[in-house]
């Protein structure tokens, strides 16, 4: 008798259930995909794998946020931890799809200041929106910050943000003399009124990252706010491009425990590793993002040089803003991602 | 005459149309299935809040500026795109249809190859082409033409004349099919009974070649209002077509109904200029069936 193809495919998918119950513990875990899990994957899964001896499947989701919904609709989700921007965690904790972290049981969080941690998340790894600008065009007298991409006198040239309110708002404001330390919550009013004077000096309202690169790449537009990794990376290609941290908006991507995951022990126990400082401090060999883990600096495993091209190294992280998750899900900041469309239309 | 009367011949009609619908079956239920279907649901989405109904989706299209402006942005390049695409498409379909065979079949060549290189492709190519320092540029800078570059992309031109690139076989080809039918000995009597060239021209050929030029342009007018890989690459972010709404609605209001509703509005406007199309020229000419 032949068996129906899903008759078996189910079978076997029982069968390894069945085994994986027996072999070693096992965990689900889910990124963004592309060069940056690839770079995770050496630097972070296969160390944690083998010192907590488990195995660590692997799933990537670009928006990780419908799945998260739809998995939760179902009740038995599959995956166990997730890395997803921190927006993502909070939000989704506050409507019961993520599970609170018990941080007794992760005590290598206790290196990360309270500003990293949520009661559902924990950073991960941290990138940074940086004022970059084409080297060929400023010379020796390069721009230092938001005010300087406001000077259109002093700093004659095109110029191109993020078609995104978040950080764009923040860097508004900061070249409107708001201390960085002091943006929170947004004066939403002031900083659209900020952005509507330079607004007519903007060339390109860019959208992906790729494309942020490719104007700076091609000397489309002479100063861009780009994400870190991206400038690093037309830099490291031999374009004339700089970048300086100074006022950068500092975000971080958090790790977090979907509810009912099939695995909860484990999930917990691999959110404790992964921050330990010596396999976080893997990051920077292989991707321009920081570790979250400020301890990870201090095991010898980071150079000098390469902590000053890091967004979370102590000292590039003093110079920055970082930006406040919590504040851009709280209804306001809804209302000031909805406002962004007619801002770039009229 | 007797309504009830049922002769031989209506029954034997009755019987071929119950066999032509028992033949219809299978492609009017791929069609049920995969696109009325789909339709509606996306319809009900639109109307449906957390067990209840409800016309929120819709009253954002009064209470929101930014929907009436990227309407009529879209409405405004969908005009330009169709209008240039037809001054540029006719003369090439009336020299394709004119020439000798082998040369029609280079012209007609000609048109469809780009066609079958990726939209995605030929929007990158373009701003290489246009960018400030594209080809086009610095051509013109080396040439003393120009002092500073022109922004010929990122902006609306840009998006604007690489639908126009992308679109013009969709207006050729309906074209070239109308005017490959019409009779040469109409022109030629035109001729012969001592009208000019252009008089022959705008009194015989063009209007026999209208029902390409409408199929032509609702073709290419439907198809621009939805387009969104070149407003997005090429429009830097000013340039915001109801495509681009749609997915900016699903990311913000992270919810399928803000953006079934956009799409409905749009299905709608098409349906209208489909129907008001018709009234010019019939559905089958337009699909280049008859």
């Amino acid at each position: 008798m032949r068996m129906k193809f899903t008759t078996v495919a189910l079978l076997s998918s029982v069968a390894m259930l069945a085994a994986g119950a027996v072999q070693a513990q096992q965990i689900t875990f889910v990124s963004q995909g592309g060069a940056y899990q690839e770079a995770q994957t050496k630097a972070i899964l296969n160390p944690v794998a083998e010192l907590l001896g488990i195995t660590i499947r692997q799933d990537s989701s670009p928006d990780a946020w419908p799945v998260i919904r739809t998995q939760a609709a179902t009740g038995k989700p599959i995956w166990d931890v997730i890395d997803t921007p921190t927006k993502d965690c909070i939000r989704g904790g506050e409507q019961g799809f993520i599970e609170k972290l018990d941080f007794a049981q992760i005590p290598n969080a206790s290196d990360l200041p309270d500003d990293y941690k949520s009661p559902y998340s924990v950073a991960y790894e941290f990138y940074s929106s940086v004022l970059a600008y084409n080297k060929d065009k400023y010379g020796d007298k390069p721009p230092q910050g938001w005010a300087d991409f406001w000077d259109v006198e002093k700093f004659p040239g095109t110029r191109a943000l993020r078609n995104h309110p978040l950080a764009t708002l923040e860097a508004a404001l900061i070249a409107d003399g708001v201390p960085r330390d002091k943006l929170y919550p947004l004066d939403v009013d002031r900083a659209f009124r900020k952005l509507g004077e330079i607004k007519p000096h903007i060339t390109v309202w860019w959208t992906s990252g790729a494309q942020s690169a490719q104007l700076l790449a091609d000397g489309e537009a002479d100063l861009v706010m780009a994400w870190n990794g991206r400038v690093a990376a037309v830099e490291k290609e031999g374009a004339p491009v700089g970048y300086t941290f100074n006022d950068g908006l500092l975000q971080f991507t958090s790790l977090c425990i979907l509810k009912n995951a099939p695995n909860p022990d484990t999930a917990v126990k691999f959110v404790n590793a992964a921050l330990t400082p010596e396999i976080q401090a893997n990051f920077p060999t292989y991707i321009d993002y920081g570790p979250a883990n400020p301890a990870a600096y201090d095991t010898g495993k980071i150079s000098p040089e390469r902590a000053a091209q890091l967004p979370s190294s102590p000292a590039n992280a003093a110079v920055q803003a970082l930006v406040s998750e919590e504040w851009w899900s709280s209804p306001e900041g809804e209302e000031a991602q909805r406002r962004w469309a007619s801002f770039i239309q009229r | 005459m007797a309504v009830s009367h049922t002769g031989p011949e209506i029954l034997h009609e009755r019987r071929e149309q119950r066999l032509t619908l028992l033949l219809l079956a299978p492609a009017l239920a791929i069609v049920i299935c995969l696109l009325v279907l789909p339709l509606l649901w996306l319809a009900w989405q639109s109307i449906r809040a957390d067990g209840g109904f409800t016309l929120v989706n819709y009253q954002r299209f009064l209470t929101d500026d930014i929907y009436l402006i990227s309407f009529l942005q879209t409405f405004r390049i969908a005009i330009i795109v169709t209008v240039v695409t037809l001054l540029l498409g006719y003369p090439v379909a009336y020299a394709a249809s004119m020439a000798p065979r082998h040369w029609s079949v280079l012209i007609l060549a000609a048109v469809v190859l780009p066609f079958w290189t990726s939209v995605l492709v030929r929007a990158y190519a373009w701003l290489i082409l246009l960018q400030r320092r594209g080809l086009v540029n610095s051509a013109l800078m080396d040439m003393g033409l120009i002092d500073s570059p022109l922004l010929l992309v990122n902006n609306e031109f840009g998006t604007v004349l690489a639908t126009i690139h992308i679109l013009l076989p969709f207006m050729v080809l309906p074209l070239y099919a109308t005017m490959q039918k019409i009779p040469r000995e109409l022109t030629m009597a035109g001729s012969s009974l001592g009208g000019s060239p252009v008089f022959v021209f705008t009194r015989v050929f063009l209007p026999l070649s209208m029902p390409g030029v409408i199929a032509g342009m609702v073709l290419v007018f439907v198809l621009t209002l939805g387009f969104y890989i070149t407003p997005e690459l090429l429009g830097g972010g000013r340039t915001f077509m109801v495509s681009m709404l749609v997915s900016r609605n699903i990311e913000i209001y992270h919810e399928w109904g803000a953006a079934s509703s956009i799409s409905v509005v749009l299905l709608l406007s098409v349906f209208l200029i489909f129907r008001l199309s018709t009234k010019l020229v019939p559905f089958e000419r337009i699909m280049g069936t008859r």
